[in-house]
């Protein structure tokens, strides 16, 4: 109510005293369509594993109507995370996997696979459909959004773009981006690279579907490290500011989810068995 | 766009239905029913088969896997019950009319590309028994679809 009064203040004083009623009038018009911005519900969250974070995601895209972006500042332990259609055995080294006990997600939404750890930033993005305009809830139109809010956060740092739906530096991978598509709704979802361990790497196959940039690089010589570009912080404040610019943002406390997402809902972001890795290895199954 | 028209041809004949041709690059069939969420359905009796639409499968991309429900599972008009995923990204498909899964297409699981070249024929992807045909009612035809699509898009 403050803010409306504030408005018709404003609309007031510049019709009579700018002596450019008519400028005026639209200036207060493009202050007003500010608070008309769709609300954008902000959860921040450092060091949570990255399968709550997943199961967290599903639930709020499914049982949730409201937009939501989630920054998770780092997962607690390396693991592995696998796009819907993932098969173990085609994707990971899974004798070390096994070996070393190295958790494997299949996640919701679709995309290859990637091995996260401390070192990496996640920031996801669920949308109403009707909430971004002029981006059809496709694939490739949800991307060309996403690609630009991107490229302001980088504002064209070392050759940033979109390249064969990867978020680049030039050549050099440096996010692995996923999206799941409802009816009425989306999650866009990235994990950036931060940092990463060199050694963690090995634990993935060469996928058989890749970008034609990649050029036949293994992964070492394939990705890159964001923070040879952007401060941490920097990069997070950078976000959540571009976002702010098409919406208007909330922070809500993790705690507080259960008020916005009721109900049951389609829940497919599950841990693999180790019985499941074993069967892949030894191929007596083709479904993991 | 006109050797889609003669796929788009040859696939009628095949099904014993006209084409509705459009200004714009997808294809429509007549004597179809199609959902908002772009699911077309062809009813026989009392069964039903269903896919996604030629609209649908030319802005997902190219379909690399298809998630397909189990035999004898219940579906509801406008609830989803499989995915496909494309570009990263999975998709719902929702079920046009309600029903029980009789038969599932298991051909897409080792080639989901179908739905992309075949999207009304062989890469059909449930058939369902009904349970209520009166919720073929609340479908669109051929030409209130492609004035759908047209507007669709041109909002975007």
């Amino acid at each position: 109510m403050f803010l409306f009064s504030r408005f018709f203040e404003e609309l007031i004083f510049t019709r009579r005293f700018s002596g450019k009623s008519s400028k005026g009038f639209k200036m207060s018009i493009s202050r007003a369509n500010d608070l008309r911005l769709p609300l954008m519900n902000l959860i921040r969250l450092k060091g949570t594993p990255i399968l709550e974070q997943l199961h967290l995601e599903e639930r709020l895209l499914r049982a949730s109507s409201e937009n939501w972006c989630i920054v998770n500042d780092g997962t607690n332990v390396p693991t592995i995370v696998m796009g819907m259609s993932g098969k173990p055995s085609q994707l990971l080294e899974l004798g070390p996997v096994m070996k070393d006990q190295i958790p494997v997600i299949k996640r919701f939404t679709g995309g290859g696979t990637v091995i996260v750890d401390k070192s990496t930033l996640f920031v996801s993005l669920i949308c109403n459909k009707d909430d971004v305009p002029g981006v059809q809830p496709y694939p490739r139109s949800v991307m060309a959004w996403s690609g630009s809010l991107y490229g302001e956060v980088f504002g064209g740092v070392n050759g940033f773009q979109l390249r064969e739906n990867d978020y680049v530096f030039g050549d050099r991978k440096f996010g692995g981006n996923a999206q799941s598509i409802i009816k009425n709704r989306w999650i866009h979802h990235t994990s950036f690279l931060w940092d990463y361990n060199v050694r963690n790497m090995a634990y993935l196959k060469l996928p058989s579907r890749v970008p034609q940039y990649r050029l036949e690089r293994d992964h070492t010589e394939f990705v890159c490290r964001m923070k040879d570009y952007i401060e941490r912080s920097d990069f997070i404040e950078k976000t959540v500011k571009a976002v702010g610019k098409q919406f208007a943002m909330k922070q809500v406390n993790l705690e507080d989810i259960d008020s916005y997402a009721k109900g049951e809902h389609v829940k497919s972001t599950r841990l693999l068995t180790m019985e499941e890795l074993q069967e892949a290895m030894s191929g007596t199954t083709q479904s993991a | 766009m006109a050797a889609r028209f003669l796929w788009a041809s040859r696939v009628a004949s095949h099904l014993r239905i006209s084409v509705a041709q459009r200004g714009f690059a997808s294809v429509v069939l007549k004597d179809l029913k199609y959902a908002e969420s772009h699911e077309w359905v062809k009813i026989d009796g009392n069964k039903a088969t269903f896919g996604i639409t030629d609209h649908a499968q030319d802005h997902l991309g190219d379909v690399v896997y298809v998630e397909l429900p189990d035999l004898g599972r219940s579906v509801s008009q406008g609830e989803s019950f499989g995915a496909v995923e494309s570009v990263k990204a999975t998709s719902d498909i929702n079920s046009p009319v309600s029903g029980k899964v009789v038969e599932v297409n298991e051909v897409l699981t080792e080639s989901p590309g179908l739905v992309n070249t075949s999207p009304y024929e062989e890469g059909w992807i449930i058939k369902v028994e009904l349970s209520d045909a009166g919720e073929v009612e609340k479908l669109m035809d051929s030409d209130k679809y492609s004035k759908f699509c047209e507007e669709e898009d041109a909002t975007h």
